[in-house]
């Protein structure tokens, strides 16, 4: 297997949890009991209500695709290895998630229902991807 | 208070873009279409006491504008970095109106400039997005653009012609700019269909090109507007917003929050869509320009595709749009892309838009767009008869 070229996050204290999750292949998302909603990204502050109360949960992995794109030229040479599939996903749960769809691009169309993929990239990191239902 | 008329854009300065990073700096041209802006106001260097700036991607760093304003021997009472994306230039004009018009200063300089050099050298990103967004590939403006066209065309049914249409009729409008970078030959919609396709569903030639290039404009206090050599061009309304950075996290990725700023720009001017001779809408991409159309209340939401079919955008048209070819044939200098819509929309009003001049142009629009339809400026601009 080929070295692992493309970004890899680099979780912060808040993020810890989502990542850690990621690799036990399980979803999880904060939660903000005052306004009753799912976050993504992770945060230390709910971007609604600004409470710090948030509470790890997990999720469900369906959505939907709301948009996407199937990217042929990328825009950095980590990317350049063939099209993908980026997409924003909509969780049933309620957010938005920047992610990638597993599958033959001309498969993919807006509101195509998805679930959670996990794409263990390298030993240490796992990605949060979709894949067709 | 309003920012209504305390102040006018005076004076230009623009480059015609290269296509390659050329020998000069960045700060270079910066010297130079300071220079013209200010020989153009009709004002000496000293005239000069505020002073925005735009952080070139070429050569960025800290206290950049006291930097920038020792090498041009600038004495500024206000300075500062505008750092709001593809907006900032058009957010530079109502900041430095805002400043005249609080009485900090009498003549501010705004300035914009870059070498093209985005294929060695990316944009620093802030750690949400490299920890969140880099990592699926969702990297550069295309992809964010491209899910914003796929999301408009499913809920709206826009048509690829419809938004090819845009860079078409731009692309008549910069047969007759000299300084656009694309001016020499038509462009028709089959040929930008049959373009290379980037990132689904958009072509390259709906795709800003970057090029090196700068512009500046000097905004004034209605004193200084007394001693110009052209008809000062006054702010009549101004307006910004922003409600995310990621196109993802964006309450809707087909309404933008252009909506609230044009709305705050009309209502200070006390003007509509309707009473607009000519418009200047940010155009990285087609898709940028048919949202704007729609928020800025020009058309109802979703009809964008439909408006631009049925108008001719052209500088003779009946909607004249970005007569200056658009960033889509100007091309896209860094940030002096965004730029290239404010001086143009002060060229057609002072009557210097040679050729391609429209009839009885007394007000216009101009909007700045940042990021990912992220941060908004919209402008009306009017020269008084």
């Amino acid at each position: 297997m080929s070295e692992y070229i493309k970004p890899l996050p680099k979780p912060s204290p808040a993020s810890l949890p989502f990542w850690e999750a990621a690799r036990r292949h399980e979803l999880k998302l904060q939660h903000c009991a005052k306004c009753d909603a799912f976050v993504y990204y992770p945060r230390y502050r709910c971007p609604t209500c600004f409470s710090e109360n948030l509470e790890w949960r997990p999720v469900s992995g369906r959505g939907k695709v709301y948009s996407y794109t199937v990217v042929r030229r990328a825009s950095t040479r980590s990317f350049g290895d063939g099209p993908y599939v980026l997409a924003i996903v909509e969780l049933e749960e309620g957010p938005r998630i920047t992610t990638n769809i597993v599958a033959p691009p001309e498969r993919v169309r807006v509101e195509l229902p998805v679930t959670v993929y996990f794409d263990d990239v390298t030993p240490e990191r796992t990605l949060v991807k979709f894949k067709p239902v | 208070m309003s920012l209504k008329g305390k102040a006018a854009a005076i004076g230009i300065g623009e480059l015609k873009p290269l296509k390659e990073p050329g020998n000069a700096t960045a700060l270079e041209l910066m010297g130079r279409v300071a220079a013209e802006a200010i020989a153009d106001a009709g004002l000496e260097k000293k005239d000069i006491d505020g002073f925005l700036v735009g952080m070139p991607f070429s050569d960025p760093g800290m206290i950049y504008p006291a930097s920038a304003a020792e090498v041009f021997g600038l004495t500024p009472r206000m300075l500062n970095v505008v750092d709001i994306g593809g907006a900032s230039p058009a957010g530079m004009i109502w900041r430095a109106a805002a400043a005249i018009g609080a009485g900090m200063c009498d003549a501010v300089l705004c300035i914009v400039a870059d070498l093209n050099r985005a294929g060695d050298q990316r944009v620093p990103t802030v750690s949400v997005q490299r920890e969140f967004e880099a990592p699926y590939g969702n990297i550069g403006a295309n992809c964010g653009y491209a899910m914003i066209a796929h999301r408009h065309m499913f809920e709206f049914g826009t048509k690829p012609e419809q938004m090819a249409k845009v860079a078409v009729d731009q692309r008549a409008n910069a047969l007759k700019n000299p300084l656009a970078t694309f001016n020499d030959k038509p462009l028709t919609i089959a040929e930008v269909l049959a373009s290379r396709m980037i990132v689904d569903p958009l072509h390259l030639y709906e795709i800003v090109s970057p090029v090196s290039g700068g512009a500046a404009v000097v905004v004034a206090s209605a004193e200084v507007a007394k001693r110009a050599k052209h008809p000062p061009v006054w702010i009549l309304g101004a307006g910004e917003c922003a409600n995310h950075a990621t196109i993802t996290y964006a309450p809707s990725i087909v309404e933008s929050p252009i909506k609230p700023a044009a709305e705050a720009a009309f209502k200070m001017a006390g003007l509509a869509p309707k009473d607009m001779n000519f418009v200047c809408p940010y155009d990285c991409y087609t898709i940028t320009v048919i949202v704007t159309l729609e928020d800025a209340g020009f058309c109802k939401k979703g009809q964008g595709g439909a408006f631009v079919e049925e108008h001719d955008l052209t500088w003779k048209g009946d909607f004249p749009c970005n007569t200056h070819g658009g960033q889509l044939s100007f091309g896209q200098p860094g940030l002096a892309g965004g730029m290239s819509h404010v001086t143009e929309a002060v060229r057609q009003l002072m009557g210097r838009g040679g050729e391609r001049q429209v009839k009885n142009a007394h007000v216009g629009y101009v909007n700045g767009n940042g990021g990912i339809m992220s941060e908004q400026v919209s402008l009306v601009l009017e020269r008084r008869s």
